[in-house]
Protein backbone atom coordinates (compact mmCIF):
# COMPACT_ATOMS: atom_id res chain seq x y z
CA UNK A 1 0.00 0.00 0.00
CA UNK A 2 1.18 3.87 -0.05
CA UNK A 3 2.40 6.11 2.29
CA UNK A 4 -1.16 7.59 2.72
CA UNK A 5 -2.36 5.19 5.23
CA UNK A 6 0.12 7.14 8.00
CA UNK A 7 -1.06 10.29 7.30
CA UNK A 8 -5.05 9.52 6.94
CA UNK A 9 -6.47 11.31 10.27
CA UNK A 10 -8.60 9.21 12.22
CA UNK A 11 -6.50 6.60 11.36
CA UNK A 12 -3.94 7.27 15.46
CA UNK A 13 -5.45 4.59 17.39
CA UNK A 14 -1.86 3.65 18.27
CA UNK A 15 -0.41 6.76 16.80
CA UNK A 16 2.05 8.01 19.59
CA UNK A 17 3.44 11.04 18.06
CA UNK A 18 2.28 12.90 15.34
CA UNK A 19 4.00 15.92 13.61
CA UNK A 20 1.88 17.99 11.43
CA UNK A 21 2.58 21.15 9.14
CA UNK A 22 5.75 22.01 11.21
CA UNK A 23 7.52 24.58 9.69
CA UNK A 24 10.84 26.12 11.27
CA UNK A 25 12.83 28.76 9.88
CA UNK A 26 16.50 29.99 11.03
CA UNK A 27 17.47 33.86 11.22
CA UNK A 28 21.06 33.90 9.51
CA UNK A 29 23.47 36.52 8.46
CA UNK A 30 22.07 35.90 4.83
CA UNK A 31 18.62 36.98 6.26
CA UNK A 32 15.52 34.60 6.86
CA UNK A 33 14.78 31.15 5.52
CA UNK A 34 12.49 28.27 6.39
CA UNK A 35 14.53 24.94 6.78
CA UNK A 36 11.32 22.92 7.33
CA UNK A 37 8.33 23.14 5.03
CA UNK A 38 4.92 21.90 6.52
CA UNK A 39 6.46 18.27 7.64
CA UNK A 40 3.69 15.83 8.50
CA UNK A 41 4.48 12.29 9.79
CA UNK A 42 3.51 9.84 13.03
CA UNK A 43 4.96 7.69 15.15
CA UNK A 44 3.29 4.83 15.70
CA UNK A 45 3.77 2.90 19.82
CA UNK A 46 6.24 0.72 19.75
CA UNK A 47 7.30 1.21 16.43
CA UNK A 48 10.28 2.14 14.85
CA UNK A 49 10.16 5.12 12.31
CA UNK A 50 13.31 6.29 10.42
CA UNK A 51 13.60 9.62 8.99
CA UNK A 52 16.17 9.45 5.97
CA UNK A 53 17.53 12.00 4.21
CA UNK A 54 20.36 14.10 2.37
CA UNK A 55 22.83 15.75 4.68
CA UNK A 56 20.90 19.19 5.25
CA UNK A 57 17.53 17.88 4.45
CA UNK A 58 16.03 18.76 8.15
CA UNK A 59 16.39 16.08 9.98
CA UNK A 60 18.01 16.98 13.02
CA UNK A 61 15.95 20.04 13.03
CA UNK A 62 12.86 18.15 13.08
CA UNK A 63 14.36 16.24 16.06
CA UNK A 64 14.99 19.47 18.08
CA UNK A 65 11.35 20.98 17.07
CA UNK A 66 9.79 17.62 18.66
CA UNK A 67 11.80 18.32 21.97
CA UNK A 68 11.60 22.45 21.73
CA UNK A 69 15.36 22.24 21.10
CA UNK A 70 15.98 24.70 18.36
CA UNK A 71 18.45 26.81 18.62
CA UNK A 72 17.80 30.47 19.46
CA UNK A 73 18.11 31.75 15.89
CA UNK A 74 15.68 29.63 14.79
CA UNK A 75 11.95 29.65 15.22
CA UNK A 76 8.60 27.16 14.61
CA UNK A 77 6.25 29.60 12.70
CA UNK A 78 3.95 26.58 12.43
CA UNK A 79 2.32 23.14 12.92
CA UNK A 80 1.39 21.34 15.87
CA UNK A 81 3.11 18.15 17.67
CA UNK A 82 1.00 15.90 19.26
CA UNK A 83 2.46 13.69 22.07
CA UNK A 84 0.36 11.46 23.84
CA UNK A 85 -2.52 13.99 23.50
CA UNK A 86 -0.33 17.29 24.44
CA UNK A 87 0.01 19.48 21.61
CA UNK A 88 4.57 20.18 22.67
CA UNK A 89 3.99 22.96 19.97
CA UNK A 90 2.21 24.72 22.57
CA UNK A 91 3.73 23.94 25.47
CA UNK A 92 5.53 26.52 27.94
CA UNK A 93 9.21 25.54 29.13
CA UNK A 94 7.93 23.69 32.25
CA UNK A 95 6.11 21.33 30.56
CA UNK A 96 8.67 20.66 27.78
CA UNK A 97 11.23 20.01 30.74
CA UNK A 98 8.73 16.99 32.12
CA UNK A 99 8.74 15.90 28.91
CA UNK A 100 12.57 15.53 27.96
CA UNK A 101 13.89 13.02 29.29
CA UNK A 102 10.78 11.65 30.68
CA UNK A 103 8.38 10.82 27.88
CA UNK A 104 10.91 11.00 25.36
CA UNK A 105 14.22 10.22 25.95
CA UNK A 106 16.60 11.56 22.99
CA UNK A 107 20.65 10.23 21.84
CA UNK A 108 22.56 11.98 19.60
CA UNK A 109 25.31 11.95 16.99
CA UNK A 110 28.27 12.89 19.29
CA UNK A 111 28.19 10.35 22.12
CA UNK A 112 31.64 11.76 23.86
CA UNK A 113 30.66 15.11 23.44
CA UNK A 114 26.89 14.40 24.88
CA UNK A 115 28.64 13.57 28.23
CA UNK A 116 29.93 16.70 30.75
CA UNK A 117 33.70 16.06 30.95
CA UNK A 118 33.59 17.57 34.46
CA UNK A 119 30.98 15.11 35.81
CA UNK A 120 31.18 11.68 36.52
CA UNK A 121 28.86 9.34 33.85
CA UNK A 122 27.23 8.12 37.73
CA UNK A 123 26.29 11.48 38.78
CA UNK A 124 24.72 12.58 35.22
CA UNK A 125 22.63 9.26 34.96
CA UNK A 126 21.22 9.96 38.99
CA UNK A 127 20.50 13.79 38.06
CA UNK A 128 18.38 12.24 34.85
CA UNK A 129 16.80 9.97 37.89
CA UNK A 130 16.77 12.67 39.69
CA UNK A 131 14.84 15.15 37.80
CA UNK A 132 12.24 12.88 36.70
CA UNK A 133 11.49 9.97 39.93
CA UNK A 134 11.16 10.27 43.55
CA UNK A 135 13.79 7.79 43.89
CA UNK A 136 15.93 8.32 46.79
CA UNK A 137 19.57 9.00 46.55
CA UNK A 138 20.21 4.99 47.12
CA UNK A 139 18.06 3.35 44.60
CA UNK A 140 18.96 6.11 41.95
CA UNK A 141 22.59 4.59 42.33
CA UNK A 142 20.97 0.93 42.18
CA UNK A 143 18.76 1.91 39.44
CA UNK A 144 21.71 3.38 37.21
CA UNK A 145 23.57 -0.16 38.15
CA UNK A 146 20.92 -2.08 36.39
CA UNK A 147 20.50 0.83 33.86
CA UNK A 148 24.15 0.18 32.86
CA UNK A 149 24.08 -3.24 32.74
CA UNK A 150 20.77 -3.30 31.06
CA UNK A 151 23.22 -1.37 27.78
CA UNK A 152 25.75 -3.72 28.17
CA UNK A 153 28.47 -2.38 30.54
CA UNK A 154 31.01 -4.66 32.66
CA UNK A 155 31.96 -3.62 35.97
CA UNK A 156 28.90 -1.33 35.89
CA UNK A 157 30.03 0.22 39.55
CA UNK A 158 33.75 1.68 38.32
CA UNK A 159 32.12 2.93 35.42
CA UNK A 160 29.25 4.85 36.98
CA UNK A 161 32.89 6.77 39.03
CA UNK A 162 34.52 7.13 35.62
CA UNK A 163 34.19 10.19 33.50
CA UNK A 164 33.49 10.32 29.61
CA UNK A 165 37.21 10.70 28.81
CA UNK A 166 37.77 6.83 29.98
CA UNK A 167 34.81 5.16 27.75
CA UNK A 168 35.28 4.51 24.28
CA UNK A 169 32.67 6.09 21.28
CA UNK A 170 30.39 2.92 21.37
CA UNK A 171 30.91 2.81 25.45
CA UNK A 172 30.05 6.57 25.66
CA UNK A 173 26.66 5.54 23.51
CA UNK A 174 25.47 2.96 25.41
CA UNK A 175 25.70 5.29 28.69
CA UNK A 176 23.56 8.25 26.20
CA UNK A 177 21.29 5.18 25.66
CA UNK A 178 21.20 4.41 29.66
CA UNK A 179 20.48 7.83 30.56
CA UNK A 180 17.75 8.64 27.48
CA UNK A 181 16.17 5.27 28.92
CA UNK A 182 16.40 5.77 32.26
CA UNK A 183 12.85 7.11 33.28
CA UNK A 184 11.45 4.40 30.71
CA UNK A 185 10.30 6.96 28.39
CA UNK A 186 7.31 6.03 25.47
CA UNK A 187 9.70 7.49 22.52
CA UNK A 188 13.37 7.59 21.85
CA UNK A 189 14.61 9.70 19.57
CA UNK A 190 18.06 8.46 18.05
CA UNK A 191 19.85 10.94 15.76
CA UNK A 192 22.13 9.29 13.95
CA UNK A 193 23.39 7.25 17.18
CA UNK A 194 25.63 5.45 14.99
CA UNK A 195 27.15 7.54 12.29
CA UNK A 196 30.52 8.40 15.00
CA UNK A 197 30.76 4.97 15.23
CA UNK A 198 32.68 1.98 13.62
CA UNK A 199 30.99 -0.40 11.98
CA UNK A 200 31.17 -3.36 14.50
CA UNK A 201 30.28 -1.39 17.22
CA UNK A 202 27.20 0.43 14.78
CA UNK A 203 25.85 -3.13 14.50
CA UNK A 204 26.22 -3.67 18.41
CA UNK A 205 24.31 -0.48 19.04
CA UNK A 206 21.69 -1.03 16.55
CA UNK A 207 21.26 -4.70 17.87
CA UNK A 208 20.76 -2.77 21.58
CA UNK A 209 18.00 -0.56 20.53
CA UNK A 210 16.23 -3.21 19.02
CA UNK A 211 16.17 -5.34 21.78
CA UNK A 212 15.32 -2.11 24.24
CA UNK A 213 12.46 -1.55 22.14
CA UNK A 214 11.28 -5.31 22.30
CA UNK A 215 12.06 -5.23 26.24
CA UNK A 216 10.54 -1.75 27.09
CA UNK A 217 7.87 -1.53 24.75
CA UNK A 218 8.77 2.04 23.40
CA UNK A 219 9.17 3.41 19.95
CA UNK A 220 12.07 4.85 18.36
CA UNK A 221 12.34 7.66 16.02
CA UNK A 222 15.18 7.05 14.51
CA UNK A 223 17.21 9.43 12.06
CA UNK A 224 19.71 8.34 9.59
CA UNK A 225 21.34 9.04 6.35
CA UNK A 226 22.02 5.41 5.66
CA UNK A 227 19.66 3.37 4.06
CA UNK A 228 21.30 -0.07 4.97
CA UNK A 229 20.32 1.10 8.59
CA UNK A 230 16.94 1.72 7.90
CA UNK A 231 16.35 -1.91 6.53
CA UNK A 232 17.17 -3.02 9.32
CA UNK A 233 15.76 -0.73 11.56
CA UNK A 234 12.36 0.74 10.44
CA UNK A 235 8.96 -0.33 10.38
CA UNK A 236 8.00 2.84 8.83
CA UNK A 237 10.33 5.47 6.62
CA UNK A 238 10.35 9.12 6.42
CA UNK A 239 11.98 10.26 3.18
CA UNK A 240 12.79 14.33 3.59
CA UNK A 241 14.45 16.06 0.70
CA UNK A 242 15.32 20.36 1.44
CA UNK A 243 12.68 20.29 4.34
CA UNK A 244 10.08 18.27 2.93
CA UNK A 245 8.63 14.84 3.52
CA UNK A 246 8.69 13.58 -0.09
CA UNK A 247 7.95 10.00 0.71
CA UNK A 248 6.60 8.10 3.46
CA UNK A 249 5.33 4.35 4.45
CA UNK A 250 6.28 1.06 5.34
CA UNK A 251 10.00 -0.01 5.16
CA UNK A 252 9.13 -2.66 3.07
CA UNK A 253 7.04 -1.47 0.78
CA UNK A 254 9.19 1.86 0.80
CA UNK A 255 12.23 0.20 0.34
CA UNK A 256 11.18 -2.20 -2.51
CA UNK A 257 8.87 0.08 -4.16
CA UNK A 258 9.96 3.68 -4.00
CA UNK A 259 7.28 5.81 -5.35
CA UNK A 260 8.98 9.46 -5.55
CA UNK A 261 11.91 9.94 -7.91
CA UNK A 262 14.36 11.30 -4.79
CA UNK A 263 13.39 8.10 -2.97
CA UNK A 264 14.22 5.40 -5.97
CA UNK A 265 17.56 7.92 -6.44
CA UNK A 266 18.61 7.40 -2.56
CA UNK A 267 17.47 3.41 -3.41
CA UNK A 268 19.77 3.43 -6.38
CA UNK A 269 22.93 5.30 -5.04
CA UNK A 270 23.02 2.88 -2.58
CA UNK A 271 26.42 1.32 -2.24
CA UNK A 272 25.28 -1.85 0.04
CA UNK A 273 22.09 -2.76 -1.75
CA UNK A 274 22.77 -6.34 -2.05
CA UNK A 275 23.03 -6.71 1.87
CA UNK A 276 20.25 -4.62 2.93
CA UNK A 277 17.75 -6.45 0.28
CA UNK A 278 17.92 -9.92 2.57
CA UNK A 279 17.25 -7.58 5.56
CA UNK A 280 13.98 -6.65 3.70
CA UNK A 281 12.81 -9.59 3.20
CA UNK A 282 12.77 -11.02 6.56
CA UNK A 283 11.23 -8.12 7.85
CA UNK A 284 8.35 -8.50 5.02
CA UNK A 285 8.04 -12.02 5.53
CA UNK A 286 6.49 -11.17 9.33
CA UNK B 1 53.42 11.25 39.51
CA UNK B 2 51.33 14.08 41.05
CA UNK B 3 54.58 14.84 43.19
CA UNK B 4 57.27 15.35 40.77
CA UNK B 5 54.66 17.75 38.24
CA UNK B 6 54.96 19.99 41.25
CA UNK B 7 58.49 19.50 42.00
CA UNK B 8 59.47 20.89 38.59
CA UNK B 9 56.79 23.63 38.82
CA UNK B 10 58.45 24.62 42.47
CA UNK B 11 61.78 24.37 40.71
CA UNK B 12 60.90 26.74 38.16
CA UNK B 13 58.82 28.98 40.16
CA UNK B 14 63.18 29.69 42.50
CA UNK B 15 64.35 30.18 39.22
CA UNK B 16 62.05 32.86 38.49
CA UNK B 17 62.74 34.48 41.81
CA UNK B 18 66.57 33.84 41.11
CA UNK B 19 66.24 36.02 37.58
CA UNK B 20 63.98 38.48 39.79
CA UNK B 21 66.68 39.36 42.46
CA UNK B 22 69.14 39.47 39.67
CA UNK B 23 67.47 41.98 37.64
CA UNK B 24 66.28 44.54 40.08
CA UNK B 25 69.86 43.98 41.36
CA UNK B 26 71.18 45.57 38.62
CA UNK B 27 68.49 48.02 37.79
CA UNK B 28 68.54 49.24 40.57
CA UNK B 29 72.66 49.29 40.29
CA UNK B 30 72.38 51.45 37.22
CA UNK B 31 69.62 53.86 38.44
CA UNK B 32 71.80 55.49 41.02
CA UNK B 33 73.62 55.64 44.16
CA UNK B 34 71.15 54.61 46.89
CA UNK B 35 73.58 56.86 49.48
CA UNK B 36 73.03 59.96 47.51
CA UNK B 37 69.27 59.28 47.96
CA UNK B 38 69.78 58.79 51.93
CA UNK B 39 71.90 61.87 52.68
CA UNK B 40 71.37 64.70 49.93
CA UNK B 41 74.04 66.15 47.86
CA UNK B 42 74.96 68.61 50.63
CA UNK B 43 76.65 65.91 52.68
CA UNK B 44 80.54 65.46 53.04
CA UNK B 45 83.00 62.97 51.45
CA UNK B 46 83.52 61.17 54.58
CA UNK B 47 79.77 60.97 55.83
CA UNK B 48 79.00 59.14 52.17
CA UNK B 49 81.99 56.92 52.33
CA UNK B 50 80.91 55.86 55.68
CA UNK B 51 77.13 54.80 54.46
CA UNK B 52 78.55 53.25 51.97
CA UNK B 53 80.58 51.04 54.02
CA UNK B 54 78.14 50.42 56.47
CA UNK B 55 75.28 49.05 53.44
CA UNK B 56 78.37 47.06 51.88
CA UNK B 57 78.15 49.27 48.83
CA UNK B 58 81.98 49.92 48.75
CA UNK B 59 82.71 46.53 47.59
CA UNK B 60 82.76 45.05 44.20
CA UNK B 61 79.51 44.50 42.50
CA UNK B 62 79.85 41.02 42.33
CA UNK B 63 80.72 40.72 45.73
CA UNK B 64 77.57 42.91 46.59
CA UNK B 65 75.25 40.57 44.76
CA UNK B 66 76.67 37.13 46.62
CA UNK B 67 76.20 38.01 49.79
CA UNK B 68 72.99 39.43 48.63
CA UNK B 69 72.03 36.10 47.49
CA UNK B 70 73.62 34.42 50.38
CA UNK B 71 71.01 36.40 52.78
CA UNK B 72 68.12 36.69 51.18
CA UNK B 73 68.76 32.68 50.94
CA UNK B 74 68.31 32.82 54.56
CA UNK B 75 65.64 34.58 54.75
CA UNK B 76 67.57 38.08 55.65
CA UNK B 77 66.66 41.16 53.09
CA UNK B 78 68.64 43.35 54.79
CA UNK B 79 68.04 46.63 56.65
CA UNK B 80 65.57 49.56 55.34
CA UNK B 81 68.05 52.22 53.93
CA UNK B 82 65.64 55.35 54.76
CA UNK B 83 64.36 53.58 58.85
CA UNK B 84 67.10 51.02 59.14
CA UNK B 85 63.99 48.60 60.26
CA UNK B 86 64.30 44.91 58.57
CA UNK B 87 62.78 44.96 54.92
CA UNK B 88 61.00 41.84 56.40
CA UNK B 89 59.37 43.68 59.05
CA UNK B 90 58.13 46.89 57.29
CA UNK B 91 56.59 44.55 54.70
CA UNK B 92 54.66 42.24 57.50
CA UNK B 93 53.48 45.59 58.33
CA UNK B 94 51.92 46.90 55.50
CA UNK B 95 50.80 43.23 54.20
CA UNK B 96 47.30 43.45 56.22
CA UNK B 97 46.47 46.83 54.69
CA UNK B 98 47.36 45.36 51.19
CA UNK B 99 45.79 41.80 52.00
CA UNK B 100 42.44 43.62 53.05
CA UNK B 101 42.13 45.97 50.26
CA UNK B 102 42.80 43.50 47.74
CA UNK B 103 41.03 40.25 48.34
CA UNK B 104 38.18 42.94 48.90
CA UNK B 105 38.36 44.32 45.25
CA UNK B 106 39.51 40.74 43.65
CA UNK B 107 35.90 39.15 45.44
CA UNK B 108 34.02 42.21 43.94
CA UNK B 109 35.48 41.76 40.93
CA UNK B 110 35.30 38.04 40.54
CA UNK B 111 31.76 37.85 41.82
CA UNK B 112 30.63 40.78 39.93
CA UNK B 113 32.39 40.31 36.51
CA UNK B 114 31.89 36.85 37.08
CA UNK B 115 27.89 37.43 37.43
CA UNK B 116 27.79 39.59 34.67
CA UNK B 117 29.32 37.48 32.48
CA UNK B 118 26.98 34.77 32.64
CA UNK B 119 24.12 37.54 32.54
CA UNK B 120 25.74 38.63 28.99
CA UNK B 121 25.87 35.47 27.33
CA UNK B 122 23.01 34.05 28.64
CA UNK B 123 21.25 37.65 26.65
CA UNK B 124 23.36 37.61 23.80
CA UNK B 125 23.47 39.99 21.88
CA UNK B 126 20.07 41.91 23.27
CA UNK B 127 19.95 44.97 25.09
CA UNK B 128 21.24 43.75 28.79
CA UNK B 129 24.21 41.98 27.16
CA UNK B 130 25.22 45.50 25.32
CA UNK B 131 24.78 47.01 28.69
CA UNK B 132 27.21 45.54 30.48
CA UNK B 133 29.43 44.87 27.80
CA UNK B 134 29.63 48.27 28.04
CA UNK B 135 29.91 48.40 31.52
CA UNK B 136 32.85 45.92 31.07
CA UNK B 137 34.92 47.86 28.75
CA UNK B 138 34.85 51.26 30.27
CA UNK B 139 35.94 49.55 33.97
CA UNK B 140 38.64 47.51 32.15
CA UNK B 141 39.98 50.51 30.24
CA UNK B 142 39.43 53.76 32.93
CA UNK B 143 43.02 54.16 34.69
CA UNK B 144 42.57 53.06 38.48
CA UNK B 145 44.04 56.64 39.23
CA UNK B 146 41.63 58.12 37.05
CA UNK B 147 38.76 56.27 38.45
CA UNK B 148 39.82 56.42 42.14
CA UNK B 149 40.05 59.97 41.75
CA UNK B 150 36.42 60.49 40.11
CA UNK B 151 34.76 58.25 42.87
CA UNK B 152 36.96 60.29 45.42
CA UNK B 153 35.34 63.34 44.10
CA UNK B 154 31.86 62.76 43.75
CA UNK B 155 31.57 60.55 47.12
CA UNK B 156 33.86 62.06 49.20
CA UNK B 157 33.89 65.57 48.11
CA UNK B 158 30.73 66.12 46.50
CA UNK B 159 28.48 64.08 48.18
CA UNK B 160 30.24 63.77 51.23
CA UNK B 161 29.30 59.84 52.06
CA UNK B 162 32.40 58.09 52.15
CA UNK B 163 35.86 59.06 53.55
CA UNK B 164 38.60 58.79 50.81
CA UNK B 165 41.45 58.03 52.38
CA UNK B 166 42.70 55.61 54.99
CA UNK B 167 41.78 52.20 55.91
CA UNK B 168 40.61 53.01 59.26
CA UNK B 169 37.25 50.97 58.58
CA UNK B 170 35.25 49.25 56.17
CA UNK B 171 33.54 52.13 55.37
CA UNK B 172 37.36 53.51 54.21
CA UNK B 173 37.53 50.85 52.16
CA UNK B 174 34.36 50.83 49.55
CA UNK B 175 35.88 53.52 47.43
CA UNK B 176 39.25 51.89 46.99
CA UNK B 177 38.04 48.39 46.49
CA UNK B 178 35.54 49.55 44.17
CA UNK B 179 37.89 51.40 42.48
CA UNK B 180 40.30 48.09 42.27
CA UNK B 181 37.35 45.56 42.02
CA UNK B 182 35.95 47.39 38.71
CA UNK B 183 38.79 46.56 36.71
CA UNK B 184 38.64 43.46 37.72
CA UNK B 185 34.79 43.21 37.02
CA UNK B 186 35.38 44.01 33.33
CA UNK B 187 38.03 42.15 32.71
CA UNK B 188 36.13 39.01 33.86
CA UNK B 189 33.06 40.16 32.36
CA UNK B 190 34.35 39.55 29.27
CA UNK B 191 36.28 36.69 30.32
CA UNK B 192 33.05 34.97 31.67
CA UNK B 193 30.96 35.82 28.53
CA UNK B 194 33.33 34.57 26.15
CA UNK B 195 33.58 31.11 28.24
CA UNK B 196 30.46 30.59 28.83
CA UNK B 197 29.01 31.17 25.26
CA UNK B 198 31.11 28.49 24.07
CA UNK B 199 30.55 26.40 26.87
CA UNK B 200 26.66 26.56 26.65
CA UNK B 201 26.75 25.89 22.96
CA UNK B 202 28.86 22.13 23.72
CA UNK B 203 27.05 19.10 23.08
CA UNK B 204 26.60 18.04 26.21
CA UNK B 205 24.35 21.18 27.37
CA UNK B 206 21.83 20.68 24.65
CA UNK B 207 22.32 16.88 25.86
CA UNK B 208 21.38 18.19 29.38
CA UNK B 209 18.57 20.27 28.38
CA UNK B 210 17.09 17.06 26.25
CA UNK B 211 16.94 15.44 29.30
CA UNK B 212 14.86 18.04 31.34
CA UNK B 213 17.55 19.68 33.24
CA UNK B 214 16.30 23.29 33.81
CA UNK B 215 18.10 25.93 32.82
CA UNK B 216 19.44 27.20 36.35
CA UNK B 217 20.82 24.26 36.89
CA UNK B 218 22.22 23.42 32.91
CA UNK B 219 23.89 26.85 33.60
CA UNK B 220 25.70 26.78 36.71
CA UNK B 221 26.07 22.58 36.92
CA UNK B 222 26.67 21.88 33.22
CA UNK B 223 28.13 24.97 31.98
CA UNK B 224 29.78 27.26 34.50
CA UNK B 225 32.70 24.76 35.97
CA UNK B 226 33.84 23.60 31.97
CA UNK B 227 33.56 27.86 31.61
CA UNK B 228 35.48 27.92 35.05
CA UNK B 229 38.71 26.59 33.12
CA UNK B 230 39.56 29.10 31.34
CA UNK B 231 38.45 31.66 33.57
CA UNK B 232 40.67 30.83 36.60
CA UNK B 233 43.58 31.48 34.03
CA UNK B 234 42.55 34.39 34.00
CA UNK B 235 42.16 34.64 37.45
CA UNK B 236 46.22 33.91 37.89
CA UNK B 237 47.05 35.84 35.03
CA UNK B 238 45.60 38.99 36.41
CA UNK B 239 47.00 38.63 40.40
CA UNK B 240 50.06 40.32 38.92
CA UNK B 241 47.63 43.31 37.68
CA UNK B 242 46.23 43.69 41.41
CA UNK B 243 49.40 44.02 42.70
CA UNK B 244 49.80 46.82 39.65
CA UNK B 245 46.63 48.47 40.42
CA UNK B 246 47.14 48.47 44.54
CA UNK B 247 50.29 50.09 44.29
CA UNK B 248 48.09 52.98 42.08
CA UNK B 249 45.11 52.46 44.51
CA UNK B 250 47.02 52.75 47.69
CA UNK B 251 48.76 55.47 46.45
CA UNK B 252 45.41 57.79 45.68
CA UNK B 253 43.50 56.46 49.04
CA UNK B 254 46.65 56.58 50.93
CA UNK B 255 46.37 53.21 52.14
CA UNK B 256 49.31 52.32 54.19
CA UNK B 257 50.08 48.97 52.17
CA UNK B 258 52.92 47.36 50.33
CA UNK B 259 51.84 49.45 47.48
CA UNK B 260 52.81 52.85 48.94
CA UNK B 261 55.84 51.06 50.70
CA UNK B 262 56.99 50.41 47.78
CA UNK B 263 56.19 53.74 45.61
CA UNK B 264 58.23 55.32 48.95
CA UNK B 265 61.20 52.60 48.49
CA UNK B 266 61.45 53.52 45.16
CA UNK B 267 61.65 57.40 45.55
CA UNK B 268 64.16 56.93 48.46
CA UNK B 269 66.02 54.39 46.16
CA UNK B 270 65.54 52.19 49.13
CA UNK B 271 67.04 49.34 47.40
CA UNK B 272 66.78 46.73 50.04
CA UNK B 273 62.66 47.14 50.89
CA UNK B 274 62.37 47.51 46.86
CA UNK B 275 63.89 44.41 46.49
CA UNK B 276 62.30 42.50 49.47
CA UNK B 277 58.78 44.14 48.72
CA UNK B 278 59.55 42.30 44.16
CA UNK B 279 60.70 39.09 45.75
CA UNK B 280 57.36 38.91 48.08
CA UNK B 281 55.31 39.56 44.93
CA UNK B 282 56.86 37.28 42.56
CA UNK B 283 56.72 34.89 45.52
CA UNK B 284 53.15 35.56 45.34
CA UNK B 285 52.51 35.32 41.86
CA UNK B 286 54.03 32.13 41.72
CA UNK B 287 52.09 30.11 44.87
CA UNK B 288 49.25 31.96 42.27
CA UNK B 289 50.39 30.18 40.02
CA UNK B 290 50.58 26.54 41.68
CA UNK B 291 47.00 27.37 43.66
CA UNK B 292 45.73 27.79 39.86
CA UNK B 293 47.11 24.75 38.90
CA UNK B 294 45.80 23.06 41.93
CA UNK B 295 42.21 24.20 41.03
CA UNK B 296 42.31 23.08 37.43
CA UNK B 297 43.18 19.63 39.01
CA UNK B 298 40.38 19.68 41.25
CA UNK B 299 37.98 20.58 39.08
CA UNK B 300 39.19 18.49 35.73
CA UNK B 301 39.61 15.06 35.71
CA UNK B 302 41.58 14.67 32.37
CA UNK B 303 44.27 17.63 33.79
CA UNK B 304 44.28 15.09 36.81
CA UNK B 305 44.82 11.89 35.01
CA UNK B 306 47.37 14.34 32.54
CA UNK B 307 49.00 15.00 35.42
CA UNK B 308 49.22 11.81 37.29
CA UNK B 309 50.65 10.06 33.76
CA UNK B 310 53.84 12.62 33.21
N1 LIG C 1 21.32 26.83 14.11
C1 LIG C 1 21.10 26.94 12.78
N2 LIG C 1 21.18 28.14 12.18
C2 LIG C 1 20.97 28.27 10.86
N3 LIG C 1 20.66 27.26 10.05
C3 LIG C 1 20.56 26.04 10.59
C4 LIG C 1 20.78 25.80 11.98
N4 LIG C 1 20.60 24.49 12.22
C5 LIG C 1 20.30 23.93 11.05
N5 LIG C 1 20.26 24.85 10.06
C6 LIG C 1 19.96 24.59 8.65
O1 LIG C 1 18.81 23.81 8.58
C7 LIG C 1 18.95 22.86 7.53
C8 LIG C 1 18.65 21.49 8.06
O2 LIG C 1 19.66 21.15 8.98
P1 LIG C 1 19.66 19.77 9.75
O3 LIG C 1 20.75 19.85 10.75
O4 LIG C 1 18.30 19.46 10.25
O5 LIG C 1 20.07 18.75 8.61
P2 LIG C 1 20.22 17.17 8.74
O6 LIG C 1 19.21 16.58 7.86
O7 LIG C 1 20.18 16.78 10.17
O8 LIG C 1 21.66 16.97 8.14
P3 LIG C 1 22.84 15.99 8.60
O9 LIG C 1 22.58 14.69 7.94
O10 LIG C 1 24.04 16.65 8.07
O11 LIG C 1 22.79 15.93 10.09
C9 LIG C 1 20.32 23.01 6.98
O12 LIG C 1 20.25 23.75 5.78
C10 LIG C 1 21.05 23.79 8.02
O13 LIG C 1 22.00 24.64 7.41
MG1 LIG D 1 21.62 16.05 11.54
Amino acid sequence: MTGMTIAEPGEGKNTLLAVEDLTVGFRTARGYADVLHAVSFRVEQGRTTCVVGESGSGKSVTCQAILGLVPRNGRRTGGRILFAGMDLAAADEATLERIRGRGIGMVFQDPLGSLNPLHTVGAQLRETLRLHTDLSELQRQKRALDLLAMVGIPEPEQRLASYVHQFSGGMAQRIMIAMALACEPQLLIADEPTTALDVTIQAQILDLLNRLKAELGMAILFITHDLGVVAEMADTVVVMRHGRVVETGPAARVLSAPEAPYTQTLLAAMPRLDVAAPVYRQRSAR
Amino acid sequence: MLGRHYLTKIVRGLLTIWIIVTFTFIALNLSGDPVDALVGDQASPEVIAHYREKFGLDRPLWQQYLAYLGSIAQGDFGLSLSDQQPAVSLIAAALPHTLRLGLLAFSVGLLLGIGLGIVAALNRNRPIDRFVMSFAVLGFSLPNFFLGILLILLFSLHWRLLPSSGDATIWHLILPAVTLGTHFAGTFARFTRSAMLEVLNKQYVVAARAKGVPRPRRVLWHALPNAAIPIITIIGLKLGDLVAGSIIVETVFAVPGVGRLLVNAVTSRDFALVQAILIMVSITMILANLAVDVIYTLIDPRMRAARAES
